[in-house]
Formats: structure tokens, C-alpha cells, sequence
């Protein structure tokens, strides 16, 4: 009754005892279509776990490495502040670069709210600096204070608000991901243990003679088992083949694409998938493992 | 057996078994139908265990042995089933086989010995059809050849010839004879009262009979 014993046997073909469990159609129909189905779940569940990684990585590192400052000052000020807080913020460590966002800029931001035509120089819209950080970073509340003394109507803004609520969004998005994983691992080992449940119900007068010829009890689980290892293995490489497809033929995504369509696997994520079958193979060795010994304990 | 009792319910239907069967004799056990003897044979071949007392076979107690120990034991024992217990989907040869192949015996060194056995109980043409294709006669000879098929030394037949006529009675006979002639210990269970007589000519058997849960040797009036 050795877990080892009972892998090993799904190597060796054996064909006489792969001849003694008669084939039940709707049992094996079951099994091959469940582990087709949650594989190609599984795919893009895994998909969708690797997209929001991504983008929370991005959002992060992008957001990350930028801040701004927002100047609200009377116009006659406000070139004088500007140069005063250029001056200041190059005397900044850990600002790379800083720089004021120009009008052609701030129309094409605004662009979406108020159109193209929208004449900023004759609005009181903020000036605007963009600061491109260093590595590691500057004192942002030195920085302000320091701001408050040159330019009283500057106001640093360095994305922790904004990107706080995105990068949690994006991991919980993660999570939700490998949740979805586990729930079709569970489901897929539900599914399978009822059929493997159903199979040996239905072959309870074939267990009970091979039982009185002499067969133990691994002999009869291992023929079950590798029945159902293989049937889930080969579904779910199908499901798996099906789920990849899919994945391949989404929209390819670029810099200004939207997160559905970035959706898919980049580089050696695509070997990730490959593992998806094998885990449903295992899935099934354990589920229908667990039925078979259960079942065997209720006879003499 | 050693004052073995079995009940289905509270009330026992076997009480106070003793016996003891010497290796390479031949038994009959008789009594009518619903005495206990299908389930004086499966206490014999572990199916059921004593509820009191102890059954001993071939040197194992089936109530204190594993449940791979009891599997061993019934591949050292021939059991020919009063339903057969047949698998409908497989060839009858690959039935008759079924012991080699279940304890994981290579079947194709045996072919010669399979072929041979299915010859000797006559079932040449009919080894590669299903079993509810073929006759009572046919199947009960089928059970015969793989009850002996691993050559075990003990060999049980419950009702072997409960659905055949008295021709293929006499020839069922005469192939649990020959076995017993071969040194096997023999044990029939059978209500056929017609057939006991008929062996008497044949090997000097002992009969046992069932009677109110208990088991008795019969006696001359048989």
C-alpha cells in the first residue's frame, strides 16, 4: 500500500490489469472532460495572476520613481517661484532631474476631461514639475519643508497616494489569482474522487471476485489509479493546449495598452503552464488513491 | 476449525465448528438448502470470519491474519463459486487466468499450462468466448480449471454441479476426483445426494453434513 509503489506502477504498463477494470464510458468521459475543463481554467487563472504581478510591479516602479509638484501662485509670482523651486530641487540629493511640465503638456493631460481646444494659458491651472528620482530616493519631508520656506504655494506630491490603493489592487488581483489555482485544484480533486467513486461502485461485483482470486489490495487501487492518473493527465493537456491557445491569440499588449490586454504569459512564463497537467495528474493519483483504499477497507 | 461460530444476525447459523480436514482427502459437505454451507466455505476462504472460535487454513488463522495475508491465502486456495464469479467482460481464458494475472504471475510463461488446463476441462473452443456466452456446464468447468489453475492444495466447491445436467455432473466429478487423486485436499459442498452416492464408487470420501448449525460425519445411510 505504498504511495511509491503505487506511482511506480503508473510507468509500467501493465496490460492484463489494465484489461481487468472494465472501461465505464461516462466515468472516463468525466474525468477527461472535468480535467480538460478546470485545466483550461487554471490557465488563465495563472494568466491572470502573472498580468496583475506585472502590473503591480509596474505601477509600483513606475509610480515609484516619479513625483510632482503642483505651484498655485498669483501670475506674477509664479515664474519666480518656478525658478526658485527649479533651483531647489537641484540642490535636492536623490532628484535626478527635474522639470516643468509645458503648456503643450498640460493640454494634452486636461485633453480627455475638456477637449482639444482648451486654452490653459488663459486658465488658473497649476503649474506643474515633473522630478525624475534617483535610486535611492529623496527626503520628502525635508523637501517639503524646505518648499513651504522658497515656495508657499507648492505642494510636493509623490504618488503614495495614488499608488498605494493601485499596487494593493493589483496584489489582491494576485492573490485572487492563486486562490482561483487552488479552488480548481480542490474542484478538480472533487470531481475526480466522485468519479473514481462512482467507477468503483459500479465495479464492486469485479473488486469483490478479483478480491476472492487472490489480488490485494494495491493491486486492485493500482488499476483503478493509473486509470484515473491517466485520464486526468491526458484532459488536462488538452485543457492545458486549449487554455495556451487562447492565451496566444488575446491581443498583444503595449505601452499604452490597457491591463485585459496584457493579459498572457512573457518569456519562460510560458513554460508555466506546462506544469499544469502533471499537477492534475497528481491531483487525480490522490483523489482516486484515497476512494480506492476507502472502498477496499469496506470489503473482506 | 476450532468451535467456530457464525450468525448473520443475533442468532448464530454455525455453532461450535471443529474439524479438521487432512491434506490430500476428499469431503463432502451436505445438509439442505440454508443449512450454512456457503457460509461454512467462505469462513474457510476468509470471506467471513468466526464470530467465535478460530479457522485455520493452511497454517494461517484467518481472524488474526492482514488483509494481504488473506489475499496470499486465496491464491493458495481453489475456490470453484457456486455463482462462478465471473468478470462478463473478459474471455474465459483470460477468467481461468485471472489468478495468475491478479498475483501478478507472468501469464505468457504459463500459456502452455493455460492451454492444457482449458483442454483438460474441455473448453478448448470456447476460450475466447465471454462468459454469459457459455453454458452452466461450460461455466462451471471454466471455474473448475481456474480454481486449479495456480495448482493450490486445497480446493472448495460450492455447488459445483447446482446448474448442470447429471451427464455433466458425473464428468465434473470425475475432474474433482482426478485433482484429489493428484493429492489435493477436496471439500464439495453440494445438496445432491445422487452425486455423493455416485462418487462413493469412485474415491473413499468422507461426508459431513449440517444439521441445526452444527456439523456432524454422516452416516451409513447416505
Amino acid at each position: 500500500m505504498s504511495v511509491a509503489g503505487d506511482a511506480a506502477s503508473l510507468l509500467r504498463r501493465d496490460a492484463q490489469a489494465d484489461r481487468i477494470v472494465p472501461r465505464s464510458g461516462q466515468s472516463a468521459r468525466l474525468t477527461v472532460f472535468t480535467s480538460a475543463a478546470m485545466a483550461f481554467l487554471a490557465v488563465f487563472a495563472l494568466a491572470l495572476s502573472l498580468a496583475s504581478g506585472r502590473l503591480a510591479d509596474r505601477w509600483s516602479s513606475a509610480l515609484a520613481q516619479s513625483s510632482t509638484i503642483r505651484l498655485s501662485a498669483p501670475a506674477a509670482e509664479i515664474e519666480a517661484q518656478t525658478a526658485a523651486i527649479l533651483g531647489l530641487l537641484q540642490q535636492t540629493p536623490g532628484v535626478e532631474s527635474a522639470r516643468t511640465i509645458t503648456d503643450a503638456e498640460q493640454r494634452t493631460l486636461l485633453e480627455p476631461w475638456f477637449g482639444p481646444d482648451l486654452p490653459v494659458e488663459d486658465l488658473p491651472v497649476p503649474r506643474l514639475i515633473e522630478i525624475t528620482e534617483a535610486p535611492d530616493g529623496y527626503d520628502s519631508t525635508g523637501l517639503r519643508q524646505r518648499l513651504a520656506a522658497e515656495a508657499p504655494g507648492a505642494v510636493l506630491d509623490d504618488h503614495t497616494r495614488w499608488r498605494e490603493p493601485l499596487v494593493e489592487a493589483a496584489g489582491r488581483l494576485r492573490l485572487l489569482g492563486w486562490v482561483s489555482l487552488v479552488l480548481i485544484a480542490g474542484a478538480t480533486g472533487a470531481l475526480i474522487t466522485l468519479a473514481a467513486q462512482a467507477a468503483l461502485s459500479a465495479n464492486a461485483r469485479v473488486i469483490g471476485v478479483l478480491r476472492l482470486v487472490g489480488a490485494r489490495d494495491a493491486y486492485i487501487a493500482r488499476a483503478f489509479v493509473r486509470r484515473f492518473t491517466i485520464r486526468a493527465l491526458s484532459g488536462a493537456a488538452g485543457g492545458t493546449a486549449l487554455g495556451m491557445a487562447g492565451v496566444a491569440l488575446l491581443p498583444g499588449s503595449d505601452a499604452s495598452a490597457s491591463f485585459l490586454t496584457g493579459l498572457g504569459f512573457s518569456g519562460v512564463a510560458w513554460l508555466l503552464p506546462l506544469m499544469i497537467p502533471p499537477l492534475a495528474g497528481l491531483v487525480a493519483f490522490a483523489a482516486t488513491r484515497v476512494a480506492a483504499y476507502r472502498t477496499l477497507r469496506g470489503l473482506q | 476449525m476450532q468451535k467456530a461460530a457464525y450468525g448473520y444476525g443475533a442468532e448464530p447459523l454455525l455453532s461450535g465448528l471443529t474439524l479438521e480436514l487432512a491434506p490430500g482427502s476428499f469431503h463432502f459437505l451436505t445438509g439442505p438448502s440454508g443449512a450454512g454451507k456457503t457460509t461454512f466455505l467462505k469462513l474457510c476462504y476468509a470471506e467471513l470470519l468466526p464470530t467465535v472460535g478460530h479457522v485455520g487454513i493452511l497454517g494461517e488463522d484467518t481472524g488474526t491474519i492482514s488483509r494481504d495475508a488473506v489475499a496470499d491465502l486465496r491464491a493458495r486456495i481453489g475456490v470453484v463459486h457456486q455463482d462462478c464469479q465471473f468478470l462478463d467482460h473478459l474471455p474465459t481464458e483470460d477468467n481461468i487466468a485471472l489468478p495468475l494475472t491478479v498475483t501478478g504471475r507472468d501469464t505468457s510463461r504459463a500459456a502452455g499450462d493455460l492451454s492444457e488446463l482449458v483442454e483438460w476441462v474441455g473448453l478448448s473452443s470456447r476460450a475466447k468466448a465471454l462468459p454469459p456466452e457459455l453454458s452452466g456446464g461450460e461455466r462451471q468447468r471454466a471455474a473448475l480449471a481456474r480454481a486449479i489453475i495456480t495448482d493450490p492444495d486445497l480446493i472448495l466447491a460450492d455447488e459445483p454441479t447446482g446448474n448442470v445436467d447429471w451427464e455433466m455432473s458425473v464428468r465434473l466429478l470425475q475432474l474433482l476426483v482426478e485433482l484429489n487423486r493428484m493429492g489435493k485436499t477436496v471439500l464439495v459442498a453440494t445438496h445432491d445426494l445422487g452425486l455423493i452416492r455416485a462418487a462413493k464408487s469412485q474415491v473413499q470420501a468422507r461426508v459431513l453434513r449440517i444439521r441445526d448449525g452444527q456439523i456432524a460425519t454422516a452416516g451409513a445411510d447416505l
